[in-house]
């Protein structure tokens, strides 16, 4: 019985660099290859499990696993807090495994896994998003079957798209959805991201990577490469309304904010979502934020 | 400022893992040991390993006992840390003709060659609840019981161990049972590719083999009364134990050792491939194997295994049931609803607000009253995105 408990003890101490074995991190990293090759091409990949649970970001780690090194800085956030509960069992999680350095500076990380969020400071070339995926396949909601799915983005046969685009612009009056057309081929959604996000990835410095664990797929949009919203001609994508919405801490426009109610309190307050760049703002710097065509034409 | 909020966020998690780590030890009994639930709780456990499709009693044991009984967990546990092993060999293909039997049914055929051999099994007990058994807490019962078997079987002779031919070859040789030939031979090995539809056979009876058990109950189920594949027949119900054997670089083969499977053999109607001409009538096996005794599992992927042949709905049916009984991702997903979703749920806030607002003017310009807002609500359905 003792001999045996300590097998189970050497087990714990033999997991590989990063958890994932090399052989493994080879084939992930040759799925991000080929989705850097194909932009918005979903790539099937054969997603280990992981010792967290599927749909809690195994495809994020798995891109960030098999992409980190010894001298990379790490920042894992959720819904834009690096205070998230996963988050930080995410980050400790890839700590253990890797020994790697971890921050809550977007600035001074070069691998930032993500949840929903795209974080409001600009991204420089040398950095890399990994967005967490829940559902990779943007034609779902029009077919129920991946192997008509599979077929209709081979043919780039996104009618049916354009059509729930059009019904919901006649129910509610507004281009709502996220999906975007990647270098002017495949359509993709961009992960839960908000809309404020959305333009962030059109012809961006940094390479965007997005791992759907569960569904077992990677996806990407290289740097400077081109990402449209979907939208009519006359009826274009708007994003969120944050212009004017004062942050109840900074008292800053201009950046995602949380609705937030406090002591049971009738009136929301507004806070800005992204803690990190919150933090720098209440410490007296304005980190730089990327401007594009759609800033300020809000809904 | 941050700092301190992961920090709070920290302090957060641990004081969960230790109020989960109370609640799993705060009884005052002695905590159960790795080995007796290996003794005692063998269905659980084969039912767990092959979900995990990892065979280790002991280490499935350890993730039932760690995660507090929770089966869809000690799966988890089991996946993860599987998957980081290393793949050295693969197995010679396993011979399940020459099982060592412990139990061989047949519900096609009342007699069979070899004789239908219960084994262990509770389908044929009264399902009473048995009181004896929560006195049953000392060696000494276990002993008395066991000592009274051993008597029994001394002295007494005992058939010598056989193999047994499958049931199905008595219809294979008649010619009403038609082999699978429709079908993509090549192995796909799903635990390093991903499922891909459309699923080959070897594909599909592996996710079928490391499937949730209840959602293959379901779907077996639903077969049966019309959603789906037809009433099977089991053909063959076998529970034995069978040799893995590898070769090893210099073409050697080596026995690593046993495996405890259930083998189901169902028999079902051929699908119609089409075409005009009458073909005449004939069956098709549909086949299950497992980890462990795990006959609802066994049964269920046989008959699904049939059911999801055919061109076009077999195809369909097939990523209805492959994609949602894989436990982990199901499971894993189902609870992400937990997560904090609040940035895209503003996102979407606003969204609603903003049509309310619109339908709002629209009416003012039409000289419609205004309704009292909670009946302008918009659907929720009204919105495209579902994540």
């Amino acid at each position: 019985m003792a001999g045996e408990m300590q097998t189970f003890k050497k087990f714990q101490c033999n997991y590989n660099f990063a958890f994932i074995d090399e052989a493994t991190k080879k084939e992930v990293r040759r799925s991000i290859l080929k989705a850097v090759c194909i932009p918005g091409y979903q790539v099937p990949y054969s997603s280990p499990e992981m010792p967290i649970a599927r749909g809690w970001g195994t495809g994020g780690l798995h891109v960030t696993l098999s992409l980190v090194g010894r001298d990379d800085t790490l920042k894992i956030i959720d819904q834009g807090s690096d205070a998230s509960v996963n988050a930080c069992n995410l980050r400790d999680f890839v700590a253990m495994t890797t020994g790697c350095e971890t921050t809550y500076d977007t600035a001074q990380a070069t691998l930032i896994q993500s949840r929903h969020r795209i974080p409001e400071e600009a991204r420089r070339s040398d950095q890399i998003i990994v967005l967490q995926v829940p559902q990779p396949e943007v034609l779902r909601r029009v077919e129920r079957y991946e192997r008509k799915t599979r077929e209709m983005h081979a043919e780039a046969d996104y009618a049916k798209l354009w059509v729930v685009l059009y019904e919901a612009y006649v129910r509610t009056g507004d281009v709502v959805g996220r999906a975007v057309r990647v270098n002017d081929r495949y359509i993709m959604t961009p992960s839960p991201i908000p809309r404020w996000d959305i333009p962030q990835l059109d012809i961006a410095r940094n390479l965007h990577l997005f791992g759907a664990g569960r569904e077992k797929r990677i996806y990407a949009v290289p740097p400077l490469t081109p990402v449209a919203p979907l939208e009519f001609e006359d009826i274009k994508f708007r994003m969120e309304d944050f212009f004017e919405t004062v942050c109840a801490s900074s008292k800053h426009t201009e950046a995602f904010m949380d609705e937030i109610y406090e002591n049971d309190a009738e009136q929301a307050k507004w806070v800005i979502n992204d803690s990190n760049f919150l933090d720098k703002i209440l410490d007296g710097c304005r980190p730089p934020q990327r401007r594009h065509e759609y800033w300020g034409q809000a809904i | 400022m941050i700092q301190s909020v992961v920090s709070a966020a920290r302090e957060r998690l641990e004081a969960v893992d230790e109020l989960s780590e109370y609640y799993r030890l705060r009884g005052t009994t002695v905590p159960v040991s790795v080995e007796q639930i290996v003794d005692q709780f063998r269905l659980g456990l084969d039912k767990i390993m092959g979900e995990a499709s990892l065979y280790a009693p002991r280490l499935a044991a350890l993730a039932y006992k760690q995660c507090e009984g929770d089966c869809y967990q000690a799966v988890i546990l089991l996946r993860a840390y599987r998957a980081t092993l290393e793949r050295r060999y693969h197995s010679d293909v396993i011979d399940v003709e020459n099982m060592h039997i412990l139990r061989r049914i047949s519900s096609s055929f009342k007699e069979i060659p070899g004789g239908q051999i219960l084994g262990p099994t509770r389908d044929y007990t009264q399902r009473l609840l048995d009181a004896r058994i929560a006195e049953e807490d000392t060696a000494e019962a276990r002993r008395a019981f066991l000592d009274e078997w051993h008597k029994r079987l001394e002295g007494a002779t005992l058939e010598p161990v056989r193999q047994f031919s499958r049931v199905s070859d008595i219809l294979v040789r008649e010619g009403i049972m038609k082999p699978v030939m429709d079908d993509d031979r090549s192995v796909t090995d799903i635990t390093r590719e991903p499922l891909l539809f459309p699923a080959n056979r070897s594909a599909t009876l592996q996710s079928l083999a490391r499937a949730e058990t209840g959602g293959l109950l379901t779907f077996g189920y639903a077969g049966m009364r019309g959603f789906g594949g037809a009433h099977g027949a089991v053909n063959e119900l076998r529970v034995g134990r069978v040799a893995v054997v590898v070769t090893d670089g210099r073409g050697n083969k080596r026995y690593v050792g046993r495996l405890t499977v259930t083998e189901a053999a169902m028999s079902g109607g051929k699908r119609s491939q089409g075409g005009k001409k009458r073909t005449r009538p004939s069956m098709q096996i549909g086949y299950g194997l497992c980890f462990g005794q795990n006959e609802t599992k066994a049964i269920c992927m046989g008959m699904l295994d049939n059911g999801m042949r055919g061109k076009e709905t077999g195809q369909a049916h097939k990523e209805l049931v492959l994609y949602h009984t894989e436990a982990a991702d199901a499971a894993g997903f189902i609870h992400h609803l937990k997560m904090p979703h609040y940035a895209s749920s503003q996102a979407r806030l606003q969204r609603v607000r903003n049509a309310v607002g619109r339908m709002r003017g629209m009416r003012a310009v039409r000289g419609i009253a205004p309704v009292k807002p909670r009946h302008e609500q918009v659907e929720m359905s009204d919105m495209p995105e579902l994540e």
